[in-house]
């Protein structure tokens, strides 16, 4: 909010402080650095609604995991964090942890945790796991300063800065406790974005090194820097097409790409992607083409002839994209380069995930993104990101081009999924700041022409040379000045209204963990359902410590985190199959499922149900992704016998293995003797608001453990198989 | 303890003449209550002790049997002084005892009287002592709408290496329900009350054990480890922090646990599980937290006076026989309520031993006294025996450490909630220390920064 006055003060500033004895110089320095230092506390801050309402907590899912592993890092070391061979998931698979997973996050937590114990400041590793993301997206403003100063002006840093520390889009994945990979992986490609246009824009060796090593840091924290490897090339095509190729992109591009390469293998999960996977080899090929490029200029300046080197260019181009070609085509038929990935293809075709992959489209943060999210999520930004297009273009420079290709991409992807709205984030706010700087840069010196000129004849500040050219335009119009009034209002209204919107999001929106519901009471009370740490910390205490529990993938991490248990499969969806496997079971008939519990040594049994509060994301809602998802494998599960009419129903008209099914059962056991609600009969279900079809639910293969205060969620012991004698 | 010994009176004779002050006294009468409501249980015995003796008598031995001595948290002795009117109690002091020729392993207590007793005279005592882990559940599984039925051992005369000319003693149970109870004639009982005697002129050493099976849905709370730190710091409070590791030492449930049940019969369903605790806090407390290893606990309320804070407080799940909870009780009182400067100029605290929760066993209690770093020479005092120890500490801004006195006890019951004292001695110019390196840590940052502005590291002169 800070910076919004930033422009007007930094103009205005020479009149305010006269009677300092600062030069004007040290006087913008010092505006600066305290808006930058304001905007990095409020950036800070703004992320802590959740621990202030809350506690101070991981949020969600995947941070479990994050933390859990940070944990074992922090206890264990490094080595024995490398080499972790996590059997508490995937029974009985296990998984290697320190192969698959992205190692930057828990390794910057380690880091600040044993730099704090160093400085003795003896904080807890949750405190440090909380405050990651708030920290890392303070540090993000200031890269977003430095690289709206490459791209436009130190006006347009301070904006972005102060744009992106409160955009909702970003916030949503960087509030306090929201541990998660994109917390610092925003840092590391802004960061690896700004390096490496500022090693464009000077040639510089240096710079280059910086943003290997940045891009080193992004895939160490972020699966999603495919996407880097894939704008950097295309970004470096486009300046060649557009005949912008010049030595320094060439040590750019070609220092960035080698180094960034070598340093990507060492992280195990990456390994040698970069050499044989299909997403990696646009990055690739215009490397190639890139030393073709540089040999064809040499050769041009070797040869005078025209002619000649008109033949020769044809040659060299047709061979090697003959060469390149058939490379590509050898190393994919051989199975060298492995094809794209279903992640990746359902980027380019958003329908693609929900006919192949139902895992991936049952998450609700990989649907195509609906309008009013964007609108949520960038509010004013939206109007002003083609408003910066229009300056981008205006002032086309290599940074621009950069930036306006940036913008383009992400958006694309963030329509495509609600999660990619994250990386647009910084393109948005960067872009949009421009528009704002530049508009109010351009209106401020339309008044303060209009108010030197008759006061004293020499004329010293910003833009001394446009301002001569305003006089004229002033004596012809005699408005312009209270018209450019009217439009510093409207920007302002704008901002203040853009501050107010982000605040309130803030709060409203992104700031709830999603592990503690919250709801208001009658009386206007907050009433806390606390259910889920109830069950877990039950099921820490009271089973044994090497039960087996078997729940929705959606708890995994969850469990094997706060309860200490092993669980069957988990968030991290790497086996379709084994998660197809519990999908069936949840959709057998008691007796069939016991089979599969038998057979995957499952002791007891999770499931999450809302009926009783009215807490909708619970396992009958998302009952159907698990058919779907056991269909896939087992032809056996048939999804049309679940639904009636293609509706699907929990009430009286349910279809018959709708009613006898596993989830049906142990979501409402013993539920058709409660009373939910007041003047409704008995086993109402206050989730979908009917009563449930079968009241008088046998148990025959497991019993009730647990049932939290609430009943969101329920635990059920899978007995022994009764003695044969 | 086979059931066939139920109604045997076994007297135990043994060699009178290593006991020179056994012969010399005789209990002419002895009261024992032995109240069973809850699962700490309480014996109150009056003894009527006469010197029949030559010499005068300084002392007296209790004795217990070896399967109570092990679960004996206490044994407090009062002497009776005045008549009924004006009674006062007179505090003795009882240490334990080792006996040579100690029969079946009885254990002893040695009560020293204020005054010895001379020949002829006669001395009333009031002895409370309290058992743990002394009701034994059975049937040692209940399920979910069961009641929990208990067994009490005990004999129905009160063990002695004196003779006890009449003696009687009484059991309460906490409910008119009992399912059995040994018979030693004459021996009945009378509502919540079993009454065994009055019995006349026992020989030394005779016992006759009894079994009392009765019901007791008393919540059966036992903290197996509590870990209390009590950070001190010079800057104006007490910093506490309570570890538990509570459990449910009753029956042990069985099978299903139905929530519907749980909520909607309360009053047959889980009757003897417990989900609600309180503690006894001090007064001015504040900050109070309550949170466990996954995050905070929202269900507690806190109530604060003048004598005392009352913090109630439920886990997360109620707790059926067997289930276990962990948590954290933290908070924080105003330095001035416990520290204190000695005549000699010492300081020291005063604060309470024990655990804050009521009714509940502790089986063990560590209790850390954080001291302030640079603070030496540090002292405990308690008017019980304890283990104790030294260790180091490193908690903000820590360079030597701080100095932690480790008071650490087994079998803890809430009568051990009494005051005790750590002496140490501490210069004020140590609080100093900390504000100071924090101050020239931010002079360096800045110093730097000014000398990095201006010096020039370039090479080449622009």
């Amino acid at each position: 909010m800070a910076a919004k006055k930033a422009s007007p003060d930094l103009l205005n500033s020479s009149f305010s402080f006269k009677s300092l004895k600062l030069k004007t110089k040290q006087q913008e320095l010092l505006l600066r650095v305290s808006i930058l230092g304001l905007v990095y506390v409020l950036a800070f801050i703004a992320r802590l609604f959740s621990v202030l309402r809350y506690e101070s907590m991981i949020h969600e899912f995947d941070p479990y995991f994050n933390y859990r592993t940070t944990l074992f890092l922090t206890e264990k070391g490094f080595y024995e964090f490398w080499n972790w061979f996590d059997s508490e998931s995937w029974y009985p698979l296990g998984r290697i942890i320190g192969g698959t997973l992205y190692p930057g996050l828990m390794v910057t937590a380690a880091l600040i945790y044993w730099t704090l114990r160093f400085l003795r400041f003896f904080v807890h590793i949750r405190e440090v796991c909380v405050l990651t993301a708030p920290f890392f997206a303070s540090n993000t403003t200031l890269v977003a300063y430095f690289f709206g100063k490459e791209i436009w002006d130190t006006g347009a840093g301070l904006v972005a800065a102060a744009l992106i520390a409160i955009c909702p889009g970003y916030i949503s994945r960087s509030v306090a406790g929201s541990y998660d990979n994109e917390a610092v992986a925003i840092f590391a490609l802004l960061l690896t974005f700004y390096l490496f246009v500022k090693a464009v824009k000077t040639g510089s060796l240096s710079w280059a090194l910086g943003s290997a090593f940045g891009y080193f840091y992004m895939v160490s924290a972020w699966g999603g820097y495919v996407f880097i490897i894939n704008l950097v090339p295309l970004y470096v095509l486009v300046l060649l097409i557009t005949g912008r190729y010049s030595m320094r992109l060439y040590v750019a591009y070609n220092c960035m790409y080698i180094l960034g390469m070598l340093l990507a293998m060492q992280i195990r999960f990456v390994g040698f992607q970069h050499v044989q996977s299909g997403e990696h080899m646009a990055a690739m090929g215009v490397f190639l083409l890139m030393q073709v490029f540089y040999f064809l200029d040499w050769v041009k300046h070797q040869l005078n002839d025209t002619k000649l080197f008109q033949t020769f260019l044809r040659i060299t181009v047709t061979s090697a994209i003959l060469v390149g070609g058939i490379a590509l085509g050898v190393g994919t038929a051989s199975g060298y380069i492995s094809p794209w990935t279903g992640r990746f293809y359902s980027l380019l075709d958003p329908t693609y995930a929900k006919d192949h992959i139902p895992i991936i489209a049952s998450v609700s943060e990989h649907q195509p993104t609906a309008w009013s999210s964007f609108m949520f999520d960038y509010h004013i930004l939206l109007f002003l990101f083609p408003a910066g297009l229009y300056f981008c273009f205006k002032r086309l420079s290599d940074a621009t081009i950069f930036i306006v290709m940036y913008g383009l991409t992400s958006l694309y992807f963030a329509g495509v999924m609600v999660r990619l709205i994250l990386v647009a984030t910084p393109a948005v706010c960067l872009i949009s700041a421009i528009a704002v700087s530049a508009t109010v840069k351009n209106l401020t010196s339309l008044l303060r022409t209009k108010q030197k000129v008759p006061q004293t004849g020499s004329t010293k500040g910003v833009g001394s040379s446009k301002s001569s050219s305003k006089v004229t335009l002033d004596q012809s119009q005699p408005f312009h000045k209270n018209g450019a009034i009217a439009l510093l209002v409207g920007v302002f209204y704008l901002l203040s209204r853009y501050a107010i919107h982000c605040t309130w999001v803030t709060s409203e929106a992104y700031s709830s963990p999603s592990i503690v519901l919250a709801a208001r009471g009658a009386h206007g009370n907050r009433i806390i359902f606390d259910d889920y740490r109830e069950a877990y910390y039950w099921l820490r205490q009271n089973t044994p410590t090497d039960a087996k529990v078997m729940s929705w993938w959606d708890y995994g991490y969850q469990i094997t985190a706060m309860g200490n248990r092993t669980v069957i499969v988990d968030n991290n969806t790497w086996n379709n199959t084994h998660i197809a496997t519990v999908g069936r079971a949840m959709s057998s008939y008691e007796d069939e499922a016991y089979d599969i519990m038998r057979s995957l040594d499952v002791n007891y049994v999770l499931v999450v149900f809302g009926g009783v509060t009215g807490y909708s994301s619970d396992d009958i809602n998302k009952f159907l992704w698990m058919v779907r998802i056991g269909g896939g494998v087992y032809p056996v599960i048939k999804e049309p016998d679940y639904l009636v009419n293609g509706e699907f129903r929990v009430d009286k008209g349910a279809s018959p293995k709708m009613l006898n099914c596993l989830m049906y059962k142990l979501c409402y056991y013993r539920f058709g003797e409660l009373v939910t609600e007041y003047g409704k009969p008995t086993g109402y279900d206050r989730a979908r608001g009917v009563e449930i079809g079968n009241k008088d639910i046998k148990l025959e293969h497991l019993e009730e453990a647990y049932t939290t205060s609430n009943w969101i969620v329920r635990v059920y012991r899978v007995k022994p198989p009764t003695n044969m004698l | 303890m086979a059931a066939r010994n139920w109604i045997f009176a076994v007297a135990v004779f043994l060699s009178l003449s290593t006991f020179s002050s056994a012969q010399d006294l005789q209990i002419v009468n002895a009261e024992r209550r032995i109240d069973l409501s809850s699962h700490i249980v309480k014996a109150f015995l009056t003894l009527k002790v006469e010197n029949i003796g030559k010499d005068p008598a300084a002392d007296m031995l209790l004795a217990f049997p070896p399967t109570q001595i092990k679960n004996l948290a206490m044994v407090q002795a009062l002497a009776v002084m005045g008549k009924k009117k004006k009674k006062n109690y007179l505090p003795l002091d009882v240490k334990p005892s080792e006996q040579p020729d100690a029969p079946n392993d009885a254990g002893y207590f040695l009560v020293s009287f204020a005054t010895p007793l001379g020949p002829g005279e006669t001395v009333t005592l009031e002895v409370l002592y309290i058992l743990t882990h002394s009701l034994e559940p059975f049937p040692v599984e209940i399920t979910q709408s069961e009641s929990q039925l208990v067994y009490y051992r005990d004999s129905a005369v009160v063990l002695s290496p004196y003779r006890i000319k009449q003696q009687t003693t009484f059991f309460k149970t906490p409910s008119t329900r009992v399912e059995s109870f040994t018979s030693v004639e004459p021996a009945n009982r009378a509502g919540k009350e079993i009454k065994y005697g009055a019995y006349e002129d026992r020989v030394p050493y005779s016992y006759a054990p009894v079994i009392v099976h009765f019901e007791n849905n008393s919540p059966f709370a036992v903290v197996e480890e509590l870990v209390r730190e009590i950070e001190i710091s010079h800057w104006g409070s007490l910093q506490i922090t309570e570890n538990y590791r509570l459990t449910h030492g009753g029956a042990r449930h069985k099978g299903v646990f139905s929530r519907v049940e749980y909520q909607s019969r309360r009053s047959i369903s889980g009757s003897s599980s417990f989900n609600a605790l309180l503690a006894v806090l001090p007064p001015r407390v504040n900050s109070v937290y309550y949170r466990d290893d996954i995050g905070n606990i929202s269900t507690s309320h806190l109530r604060t006076g003048f004598k005392k804070s009352e913090l109630e407080f439920e886990p997360r799940y109620p707790l059926f026989g067997g289930w276990k909870a962990t948590f954290i009780i933290g908070y924080r009182v105003p330095l001035e309520d416990y520290l204190f400067e000695a005549p000699d100029g010492r300081r020291y605290l005063n604060f309470t031993f024990g655990c804050p929760l009521v009714e509940t066993i502790v089986n063990k209690l560590t209790l850390k006294v954080v001291l302030p770093e640079g603070s030496k020479d540090p002292s405990a005092v308690l008017p019980f025996a304890v283990n104790q120890d030294l260790q180091v500490k490193y908690s903000y801004l820590d360079i030597v450490g701080r100095t932690v006195v480790v008071l650490q006890k087994d079998n803890v019951v809430p009568t051990h909630n009494v005051p005790f004292q750590v002496y140490y001695t501490f210069k004020p110019i140590y609080m100093l220390a900390e504000p100071l390196m924090l101050v020239s840590a931010f002079f360096f940052v800045f110093v730097t920064s000014l000398a990095y502005v201006h010096i020039d590291l370039n090479i080449v002169k622009k």
